[in-house]
């Protein structure tokens, strides 16, 4: 087990599937002749040739479209956004075609793809650069969402992604691509979709989070068990199919949930979350399911404002000590 | 017309009643006014009157039955009217879980029995607003733990926001009833050992207004003075005669074989606080603290009301042994059905002892000084209240002032 940067997961991952299957290739701004403007496909076009790592315009919708074209005739291709912000420009190739091939068409056209690229707020880029997107493609069934939160599974879970007959949104962070951790070797190395890893271990209070937000989680599990309270910190990794069981296994032991996304709270990750406590899990819960989220504003680009709108382990801990009735 | 008869809120506090008796049967004709049954309340038993005409056609809560205020439990139609959408309930009802403190501290103690409250005045049962608001706020999960552990909310104070009842606060209640769970009775003979008393309207009052107001077991306290002298005489008599066995019967034998005769003679105060009932027995299963090197425990004297003094003696002295070598067996400190501690022999004149749930007394005995004894029973008042405890202890001083009245 070697460790590595998320980002060189990401480009073993890519590395390796293109190795294995010459139906994926590449495509998006820059991630050619510029190594990807974060620079995770490096040495991809030298490796692979100009065929399979292919520069694009500036142009999303057209080259997402594209992308559906080569997947419904057999290729799998990975289109990268610059970064989801960009994204909604393709919206309509995701939701009307990627996402309803299959069903549309019977089962007889699928879209097996991976749109991948960051998503989330980095450092003061201004509202229109610094969205977590999650929300807006977990709303259309037809689209599988995946957001890897550690270096182990962006690798496991993009060679996953890869290898699925369905489009895949494949969310990673501008924080993340430089966090480092122990990445297992071996080209078959795959994580499933839909199965949630519990990050930390404890029995007070269910922290559920996915992405960047389990950083955020764990560091204030690390403050919360100072003050004598052990929280499950639970990694969801994909949002779409979601490890109900693992979410119901956890609120069934700490009888309390606090949902942690980095999106907005209204309609987002951590609201399905808790309908689905509600439904499923009323009887155990001994306090009401609590969100921390971004606050409902476009993301200010004042220092200190973007801080504040941000969640943060403050909130998170006073959230977790709300439930606990502390 | 159909008129749906509801169980009325027959007094300003009441949440829940019981059907104490029909006084009119299925197809009967009723006429506005009449009264249709006799409902016992937090406070009394009151008159349900009809609030329409016609034939009385459905009844659905049998005698004995309790319903929620609002709850339909009879149905007044016409003959012909359709009232199929009113069914007969096989079971009575559950008791309500909706109640919150409602500001009447105190008012139950002084409440009559089977009397209505305000005789002369008509019932007016008009369900006031806030009554079908009124809840117990509680997070699912206490009410999931406080229904597989058969509590009541009603009996259980929140600690949560807004007084929510949460887990802690069943575990918390839980803990305090430990010695019921944790201490099996020992079923010595068939099921005529105990019987358990359904708790009545006024009962489960006092039960919950109580224990708000104390914490878990509401004590109160009893003391009496008894004249020993004439047992001092017949004590030294029967000392004599057991001389030869090297026998040597104590005070506090004599204590617990007259407590023993005064319970059977007061089984009211020989029973447990079961929390949904009262259980009564019939055995006598004396609990005897015994102070021990680190701490005390309570050896039981099974079956003391049919054991002589000499009998109960070789137990205490067997049991005592025991404990004081850490050898005594669950059940010869489980099962008791009334405790005593007596602290006559460090001199203390009197004193007051915590009950050993789910006992409902525990008599403490001071020293006995010039033939003077001080006698002070705590009680579990949701158990027994002050006339009973005392009616319990005028028996016990009849009996420990003459001798022969033991026999009796």
């Amino acid at each position: 087990m070697a460790e590595i940067t998320y980002r060189d997961a990401l480009n073993q991952a890519l590395v390796e599937e293109m190795e294995r299957d010459e139906s994926v290739f590449l495509l998006g701004e820059e991630v050619a002749e510029y190594d990807g403007a974060y620079k995770v496909s490096k040495g991809l076009l030298e490796r692979f040739g100009d065929k399979r790592v292919v520069d694009t315009p500036i142009s999303e919708l057209g080259f997402t479209g594209l992308g559906v074209g080569a997947a419904m005739v057999g290729l799998r291709p990975v289109v990268e956004f610059m970064t989801f912000n960009f994204s909604f420009l393709a919206i309509d190739q995701l939701i009307n075609s990627a996402a309803k091939m299959g069903s549309m068409s019977g089962g007889q056209v699928t879209a097996p793809m991976v749109l991948r690229g960051p998503s989330g707020a980095a450092l003061q880029l201004g509202s229109q650069h610094s969205q977590a997107c999650e929300a807006w493609y977990l709303h259309a069934p037809g689209l599988k969402v995946v957001t890897p939160g550690t270096p182990a599974d962006a690798k496991g879970l993009l060679k996953t992604a890869i290898r699925d007959n369905d489009p895949v949104v494949f969310m990673e962070s501008e924080l993340l691509y430089n966090l480092k951790g122990e990445v297992p070797d071996g080209e078959e190395f795959l994580i499933p979709l839909g199965v949630a890893d519990l990050k930390r271990e404890g029995g007070d209070v269910s922290i559920i989070t996915h992405g960047q937000m389990i950083h955020v989680a764990l560091r204030a599990a690390d403050q919360l068990a100072k003050k004598g309270l052990e929280a499950d910190v639970l990694d969801l990794r994909s949002l779409r199919p979601l490890d109900v069981e693992s979410i119901l296994e956890s609120v069934a032991k700490t009888n309390r949930a606090v949902c942690l996304e980095e999106g907005w709270s209204y309609g987002g990750v951590g609201a399905q979350v808790t309908s689905i406590l509600m439904e499923e899990a009323f009887d155990d819960l001994d306090a009401p399911v609590l969100r921390v989220t971004q606050a409902d504003v476009p993301m200010p680009y004042n220092k200190r404002l973007e801080a504040w709108a941000k969640p943060n382990v403050a909130r998170l801990v006073e959230a977790c000590e709300k439930v606990c009735y502390v | 017309m159909l008129t749906k008869v509801h169980m009325e809120a027959l007094s300003p506090t009441m949440e829940e009643g019981q059907v104490v008796k029909w006084l009119k049967i299925e197809g009967d004709s009723v006429s506005e006014g009449d009264v249709l049954a006799e409902i016992e309340t937090d406070k009394a038993v009151m008159e349900l009157v009809a609030r329409g005409g016609g034939l009385l056609r459905a009844v659905l809560l049998s005698e004995g039955g309790t319903a929620p205020v609002g709850e339909v439990i009879a149905v007044i139609a016409e003959a012909n009217e359709d009232i199929s959408l009113f069914e007969k309930q096989d079971q009575p009802t559950s008791p309500a879980t909706t109640t919150e403190d409602t500001p009447l501290s105190g008012e139950v103690l002084a409440v009559p029995l089977s009397q209505p409250e305000q005789s002369g005045e008509k019932v007016v049962a008009e369900k006031g607003p806030g009554l079908e608001g009124q809840r117990i706020k509680s997070s699912p999960l206490a009410r999931k733990l406080a229904e597989k552990s058969g509590l009541e909310l009603q009996s259980i104070s929140g600690t949560g926001p807004a007084g929510r009842i949460v887990r802690k606060d069943i575990e918390a209640a839980l803990n305090t009833q430990a010695a019921t769970v944790a201490r099996p009775i020992v079923s010595v003979g068939g099921p005529e050992e105990y019987e358990d008393i359904p708790l009545t309207q006024m009962r489960k009052t006092i039960a919950r207004r109580l224990s708000e107001s104390i914490g878990p077991v509401p004590h109160f306290f009893l003391t009496v003075s008894v004249d020993m002298s004439k047992w001092t005489e017949a004590r030294s008599q029967i000392n004599r005669m057991l001389d030869t066995h090297g026998v040597k019967i104590s005070y506090n034998d004599i204590i617990i074989k007259a407590t023993a005769v005064a319970l059977k003679m007061h089984p009211e105060c020989n029973a447990h606080w079961m929390q949904s009932s009262i259980r009564r027995f019939n055995a006598v299963h004396i609990g005897v603290a015994t102070a021990v090197e680190d701490g005390l425990i309570t050896p039981v004297i099974r079956n003391a009301h049919s054991l002589g003094l000499r009998e109960i003696h070789d137990e205490v002295r067997r049991l005592a042994e025991k404990a004081k070598n850490k050898m005594l067996k669950p059940e010869e400190y489980t099962g008791g059905t009334f405790s005593i501690s007596n602290l006559g022999m460090y001199g203390i004149q009197e004193f007051t002892a915590v009950i050993n749930p789910p006992e409902a007394a525990i008599l403490a005995v001071g020293s006995l000084e010039s033939g003077q004894m001080k006698l002070t029973m705590s009680c579990d008042h949701r158990v027994i209240d002050g006339a009973v405890g005392a009616r319990f202890l005028k028996t016990l001083k009849e009996i420990l002032e003459e001798p022969a009245a033991g026999f009796i």
